[in-house]
């Protein structure tokens, strides 16, 4: 890489949250060595649970939430039921005397997920580079859930995800698929082998959501030459997969069980492999496999490049990516190094539109701010098109430049709204130089320069071309 | 936003701003002459061209001065006389009535201390009373607040004798040791027509991308027609269109109808400021029928809201209008005016002795141009605020010229505009 004082900003925002006060000026020596030496920290990737929720807890404590709120409905529906029996002309004296319904008590798992929230946010605003962090949010997105259908999505990204964000992309996939939000999600917790014990006396059948999406999403990528009997023959083996039920076992209601009743008997072929009915190792054999298939290192690779590079990146990192990953088996930190290290990677022209996660804990760091608070961050993710952990499909958030690109002109509204409530805490000029300084043109430090207000002067630097790319 | 019609309450004036400090007081002196005064300021910020608000028509050198856009009093759209001399922007006919009501003062050929043309420093001049911008974080109008002698007597609510700020930012002139109220309206202010303007002129010069989504954006919200041709800068047509003629009309009337709700009200604060932004018009600025026009218009809209929300209490008031600096005298090659020197300060209310321009007309002549350029002042915006602190306020001169509006012994305080 040829030495470019651009170089060290471009890297914080290419690979990382964008710069915070001093950032710039303390990578500016070796940009890609302080990419690789966050990759090597230790604990890299891990945050601290303590007032957390396991996925567990987290379920219990909703399913216990859900179950006195529907015991208060129907001890209320029975009570009206019993005053429409009596005398019409008591009615008025009963409502005058009615006590007024007792407060709603906060919903547990909408606290929950505000504190994973602020967790998954502090870690970025306030990572050095963001640059493990934004292979976290990657991973996350690509083996997505979603908050709609469990309160365990923060739960799973810390307990799925983050471990093997830097190992293993075997372990990572099995993590994920076997995750208890996974399996409720893509509804595998009910899918139960026909031929199985359940399956007969319930008269019951597979569910195949997520052996498809395995296949399509996960690992191989779409039109990779899987069948759908390889679908139906992978949701097979990992039949069984699913949850304690949670209303009859109180200790471990939601987590992680294997459940041999349910399980298909028999061996299954995916992809023209036999497997033996191995109970639970069956489904885990069929992921290993495909973690390490070429199809998978290509789909997954493509993906990494697209994401961090460009729409079309370049063949030659794609190869590189690609073969770090068969040759290491996977190992999602050689991975890592390879594409920040690859030259391609490292094009002066900003390819890539943020999403809007990126975009606005950018602006946090580059105001110097610590931290941004969840309770302010969701919404306005959620108005600009990003709700936390609620992808409209199993797919994930888009990561292309036109999937973000409609949304700029909602960015321009909130960019006119942070501007107007914290005018008197930013100075455009100096979040200018913090987040931008080399990288910023000649147009751009006009623009902001010339600006009419303080606050225009912010607007138009959250919106310029810079910020909004990496 | 919600209007409140009868002000804001305690609770109110919290949930809009998070901010309000346990201290009050009644001016005592004015208090004692049976008086219950009323000021407010409003901040134009962006710096407004006093020439296109306020014309010296009877300058032999205006006509050849800026030519078609020369505000006159013949041809199609006749600008509104004052004096013989001077002529007012057809956009302000609330501020013609007034005028010729003996209620409102126009002020030309003024400026404050600042004599460089950055809109942050001349702001900060403005607004802190200071001759150097970067001097001090309060302002003029807080420090006169916090210089009365309180009649504590006299005390009949909570937030009387606070300066009172409107807008989602306290505007610096109130800011500083004497407790601000705040309020914001609920809506967010639009993102102005000139911020979206300046950006996708950013965009169109580094990032097409981005730039068509801008387009896409303005095309959508009607504020310039669809065709192609009509969005290039060099042309003379109006940027601005219905949907941002209404925008800037409906929140420049809501925060000053809302500032003047609130200093209404018989317990409510004495001294209050709000900012509108808007008038750093360096492309196609539209003096008659164009962008400035428009903003003119929705100026004019706000001061009839004032009036009409002040009831009774519009006896007692005086508002003032003050920007950072004027514009050039000429207009620049895309049909607009860049940064200048000396502009107009307009004054409204009841307690005015009014319908007057007070100007020491310099001309405009080329070779009566400050740096062959702006309008040259001749009028210090200090001594215009200090009489009116003095005699609307009863602020003290010695503060006036030491702690209000510092190193300013020199600067006399303009005699009589108050009724």
């Amino acid at each position: 890489m040829l030495p470019d004082p651009r170089n060290a900003a471009l890297a914080l925002h290419r690979f990382g949250f964008g710069p915070r006060p001093g950032t710039i000026a303390a990578i500016a020596s070796d940009p890609q060595g302080a990419l690789v030496a966050e990759l090597d920290q230790p604990n890299a990737g891990k945050v601290s649970d303590i007032g957390l929720w396991s996925s567990g807890t987290a379920n219990r404590n909703a399913f216990e939430f859900n179950a006195a709120r529907l015991a208060r409905q129907r001890l209320a529906a029975r009570r009206e039921a019993v005053a429409k029996e009596a005398d019409a002309t008591l009615v008025a004296d009963k409502l005058a005397v009615a006590t007024p319904p007792a407060p709603r008590p906060q919903n547990p798992a909408r606290e929950n997920f505000f504190r994973e929230a602020q967790v998954h946010y502090d870690a970025a605003v306030t990572a050095e580079i963001g640059l493990v962090e934004r292979l976290v949010w990657f991973w996350s997105n690509h083996f997505c859930v979603s908050a709609d259908d469990t309160v365990m999505a923060g739960a799973y990204e810390r307990e799925a995800i983050r471990p093997h964000v830097l190992g293993r992309f075997a372990d990572m996939l099995l993590a994920a698929e076997s995750h208890p939000a996974m399996l409720i999600y893509l509804n595998n917790a009910s899918s139960i082998g026909p031929d199985s014990v359940a399956g007969i006396n319930r008269n019951r059948g597979i569910n195949e959501n997520l052996g498809r999406e395995i296949l399509e999403l996960h690992t191989l990528g779409v039109r990779s030459g899987y069948k759908q009997d390889d679908v139906i023959s992978l949701a097979k083996a990992i039949t069984g997969w699913t949850i304690y039920d949670t209303a009859t076992t109180p200790d471990h209601g939601g987590e992680f069980l294997y459940f041999p009743r349910m399980h298909e008997p028999g061996r299954e072929t995916v992809l023209g492999k036999v497997y033996d009915d191995t109970g639970i190792e069956q489904g885990r054999a069929v992921l290993a496999d495909l973690a390490r298939h070429p199809a998978t290192a290509e789909h997954v690779t493509i993906k990494l490049a697209r994401h961090f590079i460009a729409d079309d990146p370049p063949p030659a990192l794609i190869e590189a990516l690609k073969k770090t990953f068969l040759d290491t088996d996977g190992d999602l930190l050689q991975v890592s190094k390879a594409l920040v290290m690859a030259p391609e990677s490292w094009s002066p022209t900003q390819a890539k539109i943020k999403h809007p996660s990126e975009w606005m804990v950018t602006y946090i760091r580059a105001a110097g701010f610590t931290r941004g608070e969840a309770h302010r961050l969701v919404p306005a993710l959620n108005r600009l098109g990003e709700p936390l952990w609620r992808p409209a499909a199993p797919k994930g958030f888009g990561d292309g430049n036109d999937d973000w690109l409609d949304g700029v002109g909602h960015r321009l509204d909130t960019a006119n709204a942070i501007a107007q409530n914290n005018e008197d805490r930013l100075d455009p000029k100096a979040m200018l130089e913090t987040s931008l300084g080399p990288l910023a043109s000649a147009e751009t430090r006009s623009t902001v320069d010339r600006a009419e207000t303080k606050q225009q002067a912010i607007t138009l630097l959250l919106m310029a071309p810079e910020m909004q790319r990496r | 936003m919600h209007a409140k019609h009868h002000g804001a309450t305690r609770r109110e004036l919290l949930l809009g701003s998070g901010a309000l400090f346990a201290w009050a007081f009644v001016p005592k002196l004015a208090r004692a002459e049976g008086r219950d005064p009323r000021f407010l300021t409003i901040v134009l910020r962006g710096a407004l061209d006093g020439l296109a608000t306020v014309a010296p028509v009877g300058d032999p050198d205006w006509i050849k001065l800026r030519g078609d856009n020369a505000l006159r009093l013949d041809g199609a759209t006749p600008a509104l006389p004052l004096d013989g001399f001077f002529a007012l922007n057809r956009a302000m006919p609330n501020f013609h009535r007034l005028y010729q009501g003996g209620q409102a003062i126009v002020v030309h050929a003024v400026a404050t201390p600042y004599r460089e043309r950055s809109h942050f420093d001349g702001q900060d001049v403005l607004q802190t009373g200071y001759t150097q911008a970067g001097r001090a974080d309060s302002g003029w109008l807080n420090r006169a607040l916090a210089s009365l002698e309180p009649d504590e007597t006299a005390r009949t609510g909570t937030n009387r004798g606070r300066a009172y700020a409107v807008g989602p930012a306290t505007p610096l002139v109130v800011r500083g040791p004497a407790p601000v109220l705040s309020w914001a309206p609920a809506r967010l202010p639009p993102v102005s027509d000139d911020t979206t303007m300046r950006l996708l002129d950013l965009y169109r010069h580094t990032d097409p991308a981005l730039a068509r989504v801008i387009e896409d954006r303005i095309d959508l919200a009607g504020l310039m027609p669809g065709s192609s041709q009509n969005r290039g800068v060099s042309d003379n047509s109006p940027v601005v269109q219905v949907g941002g003629i209404n925008q800037a009309r409906a929140y420049f009337t809501e925060v000053a109808g809302a500032a003047a709700q609130f200093l209404a009200k018989p317990d409510g604060p004495r001294v209050g400021a709000l900012a509108l932004d808007g008038w750093d018009t360096h492309y196609n600025e539209g003096i008659v029928g164009g962008r400035l026009s428009v903003l003119l218009g929705a100026l004019d809209g706000a001061l009839a809201a004032i009036e009409t929300n002040m009831g009774n209490a519009w006896k007692e008031t005086v508002v003032t209008l003050i920007t950072e600096f004027g514009r050039t005298a000429r207009i620049n090659g895309t049909a607009g005016t860049d940064h200048g020197t000396a502009t107009v300060a307009l004054l409204v209310g009841g307690a005015l002795k009014g319908g007057r321009v007070i100007a020491d007309w310099p001309g405009v002549k080329a070779s009566n141009l400050f740096e062959n350029r702006d309008l040259m002042a001749t009028t210090d915006l200090r001594a215009v605020l200090k009489g009116l602190l003095r005699d609307h306020l009863r602020v003290q001169d010695r503060a006036l010229a030491t702690v209000i509006f510092p190193d300013s012994e020199g600067v006399k305080p303009i005699e009589g505009c108050l009724a």
